[in-house]
């Protein structure tokens, strides 16, 4: 009975195969040769078409009114060779080049420096950024074919304070078998939606909270990724990364092999020619050594924590875009929306440095939520106008022997913002946005921001 | 149960096999392309079309619909010319299928087979969205058709040697039929010679070269940045010293500046398909010249 089932599968298969296989097989050399007379015939015919072509303009040319006459015609015939390119000798080779300056104005009623997430252990760039005028980061971008197997991108950084940072650097593999797409290098994880996306590509100046608490704002590693998209009409996409695990929430641990690993799965699709849309279920795991991040504790005193221990986080996102007729040069709206859950078991040492003179260590459990949804619509060309709200939900924390120093919050964070911008071309923006953030208890910080975005050099792609 | 399993597992394996669909699969950028790769390919091919005539090919993202289309795509037909520069690059990388990288038989640019015309003197964005290349939107003359015909036939026999013999066979009658719907265009179109013009963006030259109009300005100020007021003026006043019969627009685009032309002077603001379904009536190539040639003729009379 089995072996039967099995070898009638087998036989659709090879059945399939056969017209693939039959024609491949037949006398390989016979085919070749026909090839070849087909393609010089071809050849030919397509020259002596191409003289008939311009033998039968020129005679319509010649007895055509003079009005097309003086107007030049394009000329259709065959092609000229593909060597149009004016770039000489090595700067024929140079890479795509694109800069994205950017600068902005901040007005903070409550002071950045003490800005902290509250109930959640903090890493990464977070922060609504300095008071005041000051530039922000600008972006240098260079890709290029490396060769007939890879292809190279970097992306440098450089902030504010004159740092230059590798923001992404990576290779990929271009000529993979089975649809799939390796890369390596530094990059930004393929989790969640925003994640990829270059923080000038936002629709708001700064990341949602959620990723600011659960990512630190944005996720980068360095590693390995794959990814594959299913051969089928409906997207399907699965990719898996490892990496090193440096970055919040994992933490360097100075080990030999894998210390994050992240795998998703996005879906997607159209809805008539108006409406798109794309959801997604990611998961990361890392391992945390000694995390130190600093934690108000019950009596008020603002104690160094150090977690070790495993971090797993799920993300679910969801983007709809919707434009009249597909078009979204007149009007346009996108709604996008993310969901955090993580959860931390290990070690958490209070008063790491001693600095309150209470050192402890003891197990420590925590599961915690948030989400932001956002809504950006486009009234008419180059105007938009958006809306996001964030919510965070500490959850609830087991801290073992440390609940003496320190306790669950009830307390929510939460934010509104308001986003309004004009693109007067592809390469331009200027946005103006206010926010009313509570990230602290009792504490409010309404926010006003002005920011420009410049790109210019090689054309920027447009990611769903 | 595991033998079902193993049962389905290889149903699903032929079905995701290529050769099993039998048509080659192309995945056309634009509709021109879309229906020209069906004019020659017949039954052959199984054609999906990444735009509609209602979407400016320029501001198309790598959505996710398209990016698996692409997954399984023989051959992408696109027009080249950086028209689809913003979307295309990605979609192909991000599906990771081989066939379809450019420089590869499965990767077919249109605008390599025609001359373009005005290729920038100076390539600078403060002169707009500007393509290097040149003007990308070859498909409003149809002398540009035949020789991307030739070219597409050519590289469908070259995809597909079992049938090449049909795919030349359709190139010849359909070249036959074009030249015959050319010569009949030019007849019925000669009173546009010389018409003056005004064009919303300038995505209709080559259209105005074949039929000898004339394009006096443009609404946008520069290629791919809306009109402004400010801009508008000044175009009205280029009407008051040289009069012109139409304001010109593919049907995709707003018709809010054209209209304020219009209100303001005795001109006609004109809607054209800028290709095959761009407006109810042209539904196949022929039928897009013969309505872009009736709507032009109806607003000169």
């Amino acid at each position: 009975m089995a072996p039967a089932a099995v070898r009638r599968g087998i036989t659709a298969l090879a059945l399939s195969l056969l017209p693939c296989a039959a024609s491949a097989a037949s006398d390989d050399e016979l085919a070749q040769i026909r090839a070849e007379i087909r393609q010089l015939k071809e050849a030919y015919e397509a020259r002596i078409r191409a003289l008939e072509d311009r033998l039968k303009e020129a005679e319509t040319r010649a007895s055509a009114s003079p009005a097309i006459a003086t107007s030049p015609m394009p000329e259709t015939a065959p092609p000229a060779p593909a060597a149009t390119s004016t770039a000489s000798g090595i700067a024929a080779f140079n890479p795509a080049i694109s800069v994205v300056l950017q600068g902005r104005y901040a007005s903070l009623s409550q002071d950045p420096e003490q800005y902290r997430i509250a109930g959640f252990p903090s890493g990464g760039e977070i922060g609504p950024g300095r008071r005041g005028f000051s530039l922000a980061e600008s972006e240098l971008a260079f890709s290029a074919s490396v060769d007939h197997l890879f292809a190279g991108n970097l992306i440098i950084a450089l902030s504010p304070d004159n740092e230059v940072s590798v923001e992404e650097a990576y290779g990929v593999v271009t000529a993979a078998p089975f649809g799939v797409v390796p890369k390596f290098g530094r990059f930004f994880s393929g989790l969640g939606y925003q994640n990829e996306q270059h923080q000038h590509a936002w629709d708001f100046i700064d990341a949602p909270l959620a990723y600011e608490a659960f990512l630190g704002g944005q996720y980068a590693n360095d590693g390995l990724q794959l990814k594959w998209v299913a051969p089928t009409e409906h997207f399907v996409e699965l990719g898996a990364e490892i990496g090193n695990g440096d970055n919040f929430p994992g933490s360097r641990r100075g080990r030999n092999g894998v210390g994050s690993f992240a795998a998703y799965a996005h879906t997607g699709g159209d809805v008539g020619a108006s409406h798109s849309w794309r959801a997604g279920l990611s998961y990361l795991s890392t391992r945390a050594r000694d995390r130190e991040y600093f934690q108000l504790d019950t009596v008020g005193n603002d104690a160094l924590l150090g977690f070790s221990g495993d971090s797993d986080t799920v993300i679910a996102d969801f983007v709809w875009k919707y434009a009249p007729n597909g078009n979204a040069r007149g009007t346009n709206f996108k709604l996008q929306t993310e969901y955090f859950w993580r959860r931390e078991r290990g070690d958490l040492t209070y008063d790491r440095d001693g600095a309150l003179g209470s050192t402890q260590t003891d197990a420590y459990r925590a599961t915690q939520r948030g989400f932001y949804v956002q809504g950006v619509w486009q009234f008419m060309p180059a105007w938009r106008v958006g809306a996001r709200y964030d919510r965070l939900d500490p959850g609830s924390i087991d801290y073992g022997a440390n609940a003496a120093f320190l306790h669950t919050m009830s307390f929510h964070p939460n934010r509104y913002s308001l986003m309004f911008d004009w693109t007067p071309s592809e390469f331009s923006r200027l946005r103006l946005q206010l926010a009313r953030s509570k990230v602290r208890p009792d504490v409010t910080d309404d926010q006003l921001f002005l920011q420009y975005i410049l790109t210019f050099g090689a054309h920027g792609a447009h990611k769903y | 149960m595991r033998v079902r399993l193993l049962h389905t597992l290889c149903v699903l394996l032929v079905m995701w096999t290529p050769c099993a669909f039998g048509a080659l699969s192309i995945l056309a950028t634009v509709p021109e392309w879309g229906a020209l790769a069906t004019e020659i390919g017949g039954d052959r091919v199984s054609v999906y079309v990444a735009t509609t005539a209602m979407q400016d090919p320029h501001h198309v993202e790598a959505r996710p619909s398209l990016i698996a289309r692409a997954r399984g795509a023989d051959l992408v037909v696109a027009t080249g010319a950086e028209l689809e520069a913003g979307w295309l690059p990605l979609v192909t990388q991000q599906a990771g299928n081989v066939r379809i990288q450019p420089g590869k038989p499965g990767y077919f640019e249109a605008a390599a087979r025609v001359t373009l015309v005005d290729k920038p003197v100076k390539l600078d964005r403060a002169g707009g969205d500007v393509h290097a290349a040149g003007d990308p939107h070859i498909q409003t003359d149809p002398r540009n058709i035949a020789p991307v015909a030739a070219g597409l036939a050519a590289r469908l026999a070259e995809l597909d040697p079992a049938n090449a013999a049909f795919y030349q066979e359709r190139q010849r009658a359909f070249d036959e039929r074009w030249r015959t719907a050319m010569s009949r265009w030019e007849r019925e179109a000669a009173p546009l010679r010389g018409v003056a013009v005004v064009a919303h963006h300038k995505g209709f030259t080559y259209l105005e070269r074949w039929l000898g109009l004339e394009e006096v300005a443009t609404l946008e100020p520069v290629p791919g940045v809306e009109p402004t007021a400010a801009h508008l003026s000044r175009v009205l006043a280029t009407i008051e010293r040289r009069p012109v019969k139409m304001v010109i627009r593919a049907t995709y685009q707003s018709d809010r500046a054209s209209q304020w032309i219009a209100e303001r002077t005795n001109i006609r603001a004109v809607a054209l398909p800028a290709t095959v379904g761009g407006t109810p009536a042209a539904k196949n190539l022929f039928a897009f010249y013969d309505d872009l040639i009736e709507r032009l003729l109806a607003a000169v009379q």
